[in-house]
């Protein structure tokens, strides 16, 4: 009974494609809608997790200054290289200290120029952001002692600079000063924040504090804690010492911060999925529009199909028969919509997921469950038409015209 | 419900004081006012009269498609005017067959899945289905249309579909509601032969309304109603 009713629900679809097509649109925008939506924002969230792991996860980063953004640093004094000497002999749980001071440059190379960011620190600059060579050598000890003019390059700088040429052991002119190339670093991409981690000249912290920023500050302290000590631990043993070193009464505030990138991780990973709970639940919005496609065209159908059922009735079908060859048609027809929105997500989401360039995470259960739903949905909405027209009386249909 | 046991068997119909009345209090109005009718099996019976004398509504409680207001209706003895709407379905299945006069066959569907229908909703397996369609469509000589859609056929060719889907199931009555009411004379005579046909070779008892004395001549019996009530009942031919 169940197949007859299932060819039987067939057949009529197929009587009327583009009726059907039309009514399943619904369903199809809204099954398609829901998966893309929490497939990319799956992507995304895969992606800031990605490059926050790739940063480091045990990264932590000290600023001068109460908060981030711009102009909240300047009135704050700077760190000297006193206190990242205090911070690498003190405090035991760090792995590696790694001093920054940038300025921004312009880098001449043949006829190329191009301007990016001339970040000064030492060798442990490349531990602590998990950052590995591509070609070419870090700095030698007496490099940073003297602070030689010798730099390592990002990928973005070699690709203007130099195109497809090998860089390493030419000099490049940064400002007004001549540098030759010792390191390339190896391509990282996109940062979370959307700005470009390969576009950067790492040279030793003494030269930029000499030759281009001519001041001795840090403006910039990032520390990789040892794996098995928690960050917070390892952020209150730097925040205890920085505010002796800076004579912080106790009852002031700190005018520095240490930040914990999985504090950074966890807030960025918790925003994207907020976003796609939202847009996920907008595009559940017109799964139910759909619905309401589907029972809207199922009760023209049995009116449409009065006499139909009339004769069937007259015939001897059961008043469950009739209900459940109505119901199984909607059904039919809501999961085709399903199975068709689920080919049409998953072919746009993975060509907007190159698009936009975030990685594609195919997620079975929202598939599983937009698919259950779309069915639901025929159930719910098909029941309506369903028993109207199980509960017509045979006579009347028979005479409707 | 056995067929033997010849005299002491009750009829196969047997109405009893059956009224109906359609409607309450002031707008009601009494289509049956008390109809005592039995038919026995392998009649063939012609219904009568004038439209608004009650006749339709006494087929459609014959055909358990209604219920009577009061009074029985007794199908083999048992009594059934009472009954459930799943159980007269369930009865109309069994042993009911109906030919209307529209035809009213599934458009867009083939001459013998028209013909299967009945049997789907007994759950006739599917090869045995396709075959008894089959031998029902080539008893009306239908059997070259099997494929074509009501669409494609003449209003005489599609009446034999329905009545080859009213005998599919080899019902003990057979309900005809103006079988040649939409169609010519000679199409007619080809009707009233095949319900001839199928009274006399298989048995099957016969129930037709019709206005026209023409086809009247082919029952056995001919029951002629007026104002609710049976005003007389005549048999073989008894035309006026």
């Amino acid at each position: 009974m169940l197949w007859n009713t299932l060819t039987l629900a067939f057949r009529e679809i197929r009587r009327n494609v583009m009726r059907s097509f039309l009514t399943i649109l619904g369903i199809v925008i809204g099954v398609a809608a829901v998966i893309v939506m929490v497939t990319l924002g799956g992507g995304a969230t895969a992606q800031v997790t990605d490059q926050i792991a790739s940063l480091g996860s045990n990264l932590l980063m000290v600023r001068p200054g109460q908060r981030m953004g711009p102009g909240s640093s300047s009135t704050a004094p700077p760190f000297s290289m006193a206190d990242v000497e205090a911070i690498s002999r003190d405090i035991t749980s760090l792995a590696a200290v790694a001093p920054s001071l940038s300025q921004s440059v312009t880098a001449v190379y043949g006829n190329e120029n191009w301007t990016t960011t001339a970040n000064g620190s030492n060798d442990q600059f490349f531990q602590v952001r998990n950052w590995s060579l591509d070609s070419g050598r870090v700095f030698t000890e007496s490099e940073l002692r003297s602070g030689k003019a010798v730099c390592v390059i990002g990928a973005t700088v070699r690709k203007e600079l130099f195109g497809a040429q090998d860089p390493i052991g030419s000099t490049i002119r940064l400002g007004k000063v001549a540098c030759q190339v010792v390191g390339l670093l190896e391509s990282k991409g996109q940062s979370t924040m959307g700005n470009d981690q390969d576009d950067i000249v790492v040279l030793p912290l003494r030269t930029v504090q000499r030759r281009f920023a001519g001041t001795q500050d840090v403006r910039l302290i990032q520390v990789s804690v040892r794996d098995g000590i928690s960050t917070e631990k390892a952020k209150e043993e730097i925040e205890t010492l920085l505010r002796k070193r800076r004579h912080i009464a106790p009852s002031e505030d700190d005018n520095f911060q240490v930040m914990d990138m999985k504090e950074i991780a966890s807030m960025l990973t918790g925003t994207t999925r907020i976003l796609t709970s939202l847009l996920g639940a907008v595009a559940a919005v017109s799964l139910l529009v759909g619905g309401i496609g589907i029972m809207n065209i199922m009760l023209v159908s049995v009116t449409e199909r009065t006499r139909e059922i009339g004769i069937r009735l007259a015939i001897g079908a059961l008043e469950h028969e009739v209900l459940l060859q109505f119901l199984v048609e909607a059904v039919v027809l809501s999961s085709l919509g399903g199975v068709v929105g689920i080919l049409l997500a998953l072919v746009s989401s993975l060509g907007l997921a190159s698009l936009l360039q975030i990685p594609f995470v195919f997620n079975t259960s929202i598939v599983l469950v937009a698919f259950l739903f779309s069915a639901a949905v025929g159930v719910v909405f098909g029941f309506f038409p369903a028993r109207k027209a199980a509960q017509l009386d045979p006579i009347e249909a028979l005479r409707h015209e | 419900m056995t067929m033997n046991a010849p005299s002491s068997r009750p009829p196969l119909i047997e109405l009893r004081g059956v009224t109906k009345i359609y409607g309450r209090g002031q707008a009601s109005m009494q289509a049956l006012r008390g109809i005592d009718l039995r038919i026995e099996q392998g009649d063939f019976v012609a219904v009568m009269g004038p439209s608004g004398s009650g006749k339709s509504t006494c087929m459609n409680i014959l055909g358990c498609l209604d219920s009577p207001t009061a009074g029985e209706y007794l199908f083999e003895g048992v009594e059934v005017g009472a009954l459930s709407r799943d159980k007269r379905a369930l009865l109309r299945r069994n042993y009911l067959g109906f030919v209307f006069q529209g035809f009213n066959l599934l458009n867009r569907t083939s001459a013998l899945e028209n013909v299967e229908l009945p049997l789907i909703y007994r759950g006739t397996p599917a090869s045995e289905r396709h075959e008894q369609a089959y031998k029902a469509l080539e008893a009306v000589g239908l059997e070259a249309w099997a494929s074509h859609t009501p669409g494609e056929l003449s209003g005489g060719q599609q009446q034999r579909v329905a009545i080859a889907r009213a005998i599919v199931t080899h019902p003990r009555v057979l309900l005809a509601d103006e079988p040649t009411g939409n169609l010519d004379s000679a199409r007619s005579v080809e009707i009233m032969e095949l319900l001839q046909h199928f009274n006399q070779e298989l048995g099957i008892t016969v129930m037709m309304v019709t206005h026209e004395p023409d086809m009247a001549v082919y029952a056995k019996r001919c029951v002629h109603f007026r104002d609710g009530l049976v005003e007389k009942d005549l048999a073989n031919g008894g035309v006026v």
